[in-house]
């Protein structure tokens, strides 16, 4: 049997991928450079009765796929930096009333309007904590076409799964450039639907933890009546002032990721066994990176490569694991110190670290990088 | 006999939040008789909110509720006909809410026309920060942050959803509660976007700082001041300066927005059939 190839965008192949993961609703705004997505579903989600609706802003189009989402529908929504920022209130929303959505950012340089069309890699942070308050987060970060499909199908089974937003982190290179890609077959990969009712009707909470941290969601519209507030809420899902009601929802709501955090976490580790130097590398840095690890091994550094494609949860526990065995740790990323920071915290001092931050809508390259570790070392 | 609300009021949900004298209860009396006339199935109807004192609706009516962001209750209302449109889709809401912060997904949803009834009680006011002026706050009039009177001038909010492209926009104020029921019900079935616009009271944060003795006095001027429609037409420009003209002011059929996307993905699924 000849599988279905195609030479596409990193964009293109999120789109389609959405579609695969059983995506019927995506909402959008257009916006540099991601407007792609929204694109490919407006032509791809007729075709298989889903619906596209192209909004007025982006909080809308938040809006209305948080909407979509309480109908059943599987959602996505996909923007960049201020867009994104103008989405953070309805992505707390989404938090707070734990409604399962995806939402990519395909990241430029900022603040502001910045560089619409150069490489960035500078929301990291704002993907764990752009919207106000404690919450919970999921962030994943591919870093070429074939894994943006797989990741973004991860995407929405852990959205589904969890029952809250989970953010597709691109920088422009990934969502732009066009590779080979080989597209799964339908069953091939695994698609996950949130969890329905246990109960009926009658005894029906939309926060009801008797099954556990992850409440069932009923699709609003069927056989099941409730209420949603973006106030803190009881289990019944009216709002409630109740300390310990208050306290108890909002530490299970991030519960909800901690404890699953081995199920959520995925990285990628090369040559990182006996390595003296580990580069620590996400989304299109992390090509340059290998390419370095390699040059560098050729030189005989004992480089290597760790590439968390999942940067939040960070995998705090394998990261500090691996600072115990080496002696430096280097972090290239397309901003002036983000993830590097979420390194420092966990690696304790148990080895050298260094930023590399680059922010002129110019990649990282591999020559940086060697540059960098031999300053290091 | 009494008409009998309990059928549609949420157990142990009341007392509500609203103050004595506020007219939101009267529109949501007014919004459950016209849902009731309708024979609405309870599971098929959904209420949205924003923020503020009458978004807080949605709570007390046993629906589908959404009480959501301020001012984000037609952004969600469209997301959500859209997923299901053999939904009936509600929202409620006050002036600020839907015309000041919301006032672009407001229009938007005028334009596209899709099928949700929005009644957005008027109370000119932020009644629940506190009595802030918002866009429908009369010029000159007082507010905690137009200490010296109100230097903007008003929306109305009627003309926006006209001009807007919302296809029945009806107005009448808490005073008139038969004809809320009336123009909801009209609202409902009228296919298209449809706002009810609900002239209101608030006393508390509006009235005490406008010199109205009481909200009987405010409910007397929502008596004098309106006029129906069809009074008004008659009536020259200048005579209805100051007045309410109530009633259903506009009414037309246009293609609405969620059978017009259905109509998209028959046409594309034909096609695609067509080619094999």
């Amino acid at each position: 049997m000849t599988r279905k190839t195609a030479l596409i965008q990193g964009n293109e192949a999120c789109a389609h991928a959405a579609v695969y993961a059983g995506c019927t609703f995506f909402a959008g705004y257009p916006i540099t450079p991601s407007s792609e997505i929204a694109e490919v579903l407006a032509k791809e989600l007729p075709k298989v009765g889903g619906k596209f609706i192209q909004m007025e802003d982006e909080i809308a189009a938040m809006a209305a796929i948080i909407g979509a989402s309480l109908c059943g529908h599987k959602v996505m929504d996909a923007s960049s930096g201020p867009g994104m920022s103008l989405k953070q209130e309805l992505i707390g929303y989404a938090c707070i009333a734990e409604i399962p959505c995806v939402i990519v950012n395909v990241m430029r340089g900022g603040p502001s309007t910045g560089m619409p069309t150069g490489p960035s890699q500078s929301d990291v942070m704002q993907a764990r904590w752009g919207t106000h308050g404690d919450h919970a987060a999921i962030a994943i970060a591919p870093a070429s076409c074939q894994e943006i499909f797989a990741e973004t199908v991860r995407a929405f089974n852990l959205a589904e799964t969890y029952r809250m937003p989970v953010q597709i982190l691109m920088d422009e290179i990934v969502a732009h450039m066009r590779e080979k890609i080989v597209f799964p077959e339908p069953g091939e990969l695994a698609i996950v639907t949130r969890q329905a009712p246990f109960v009926s009707p009658a005894e029906y909470k939309p926060f009801d933890t008797s099954f556990g941290d992850i409440p069932p969601l009923a699709a609003m519209g069927g056989n099941y009546r409730y209420h949603v507030t973006g106030l803190n809420k009881a289990p019944d899902g009216f709002p409630t002032t109740k300390a310990e009601l208050v306290d108890a929802e909002e530490r299970r709501q991030l519960r909800k990721v901690e404890a699953h955090a081995a199920a959520i976490e995925k990285n990628e580790e090369y040559l990182t066994e006996d390595a003296e130097v580990i580069v620590l590398s996400f989304g299109i840095t992390s090509r340059s990176a290998r390419f370095a690890v390699d040059s560098l091994r050729q030189e005989g550094v004992r480089a290597g490569l760790f590439r968390p494609i999942t940067l939040w949860p960070f995998p705090e526990k394998r990261v500090a694991e691996v600072a115990r065995k080496t002696r430096a740790i280097v972090v290239p990323e397309m901003n002036l110190g983000q993830l590097v920071y979420e390194v420092e915290r966990v690696v304790k001092g148990s080895c050298r670290l260094a930023a590399l931050g680059r922010v002129d809508g110019e990649p990282i390259t591999p020559y940086q990088i060697i540059d960098k570790v031999k300053e290091v070392l | 006999m009494a008409f009998n609300y309990e059928k549609y009021i949420r157990p142990g949900k009341l007392p509500h939040i609203w103050c004595p004298g506020c007219g939101h209860g009267i529109v949501m009396k007014g919004l459950i008789r016209a849902i009731d006339k309708c024979a609405l199935n309870k599971n098929r109807t959904a209420v949205i909110s924003g923020i503020g004192c009458a978004s807080r609706l949605p709570g007390y009516v046993d629906f589908n509720t959404v009480h959501t962001a301020h001012g984000r209750a037609a952004a969600f209302a469209t997301g959500m006909k859209m997923a299901d449109p053999g939904l009936t889709v509600l929202c409620v809401g006050g002036d600020g809410d839907g015309v000041a912060i919301g006032g672009n997904h407001f229009i938007h949803a005028c334009r596209r026309n899709i099928d949700i009834t929005y009644i957005l009680m008027n109370n000119h006011i932020y009644g629940m920060t506190g009595g802030q002026f918002s866009p429908c706050t009369p010029t000159d009039g007082f507010a905690s942050t137009t200490p010296y009177g109100n230097p903007d001038p008003v929306f109305d909010i009627a003309k926006l959803a006209i001009g807007a492209g919302a296809t029945f926009v009806a107005r009448t104020t808490a005073y008139h509660a038969t004809q809320i029921d009336k123009l909801i019900i009209e609202g409902i079935q009228h296919k298209g976007f449809s706002v009810i616009e609900i002239l209101d009271c608030c006393p508390t944060s509006y009235g005490r700082r406008n010199k109205y003795r009481s909200v009987v006095e405010m409910m007397k001027q929502h008596k004098e001041l309106a006029v129906p429609v069809t009074a008004a037409a008659k009536m020259a420009p200048e005579d209805l300066a100051g007045k309410i003209i109530t009633g259903v002011l506009h009414k037309e059929d246009k293609p609405e927005y969620c059978e017009q996307y259905s109509r998209l993905i028959e046409k594309v699924q034909e096609q695609a059939a067509a080619k094999g």
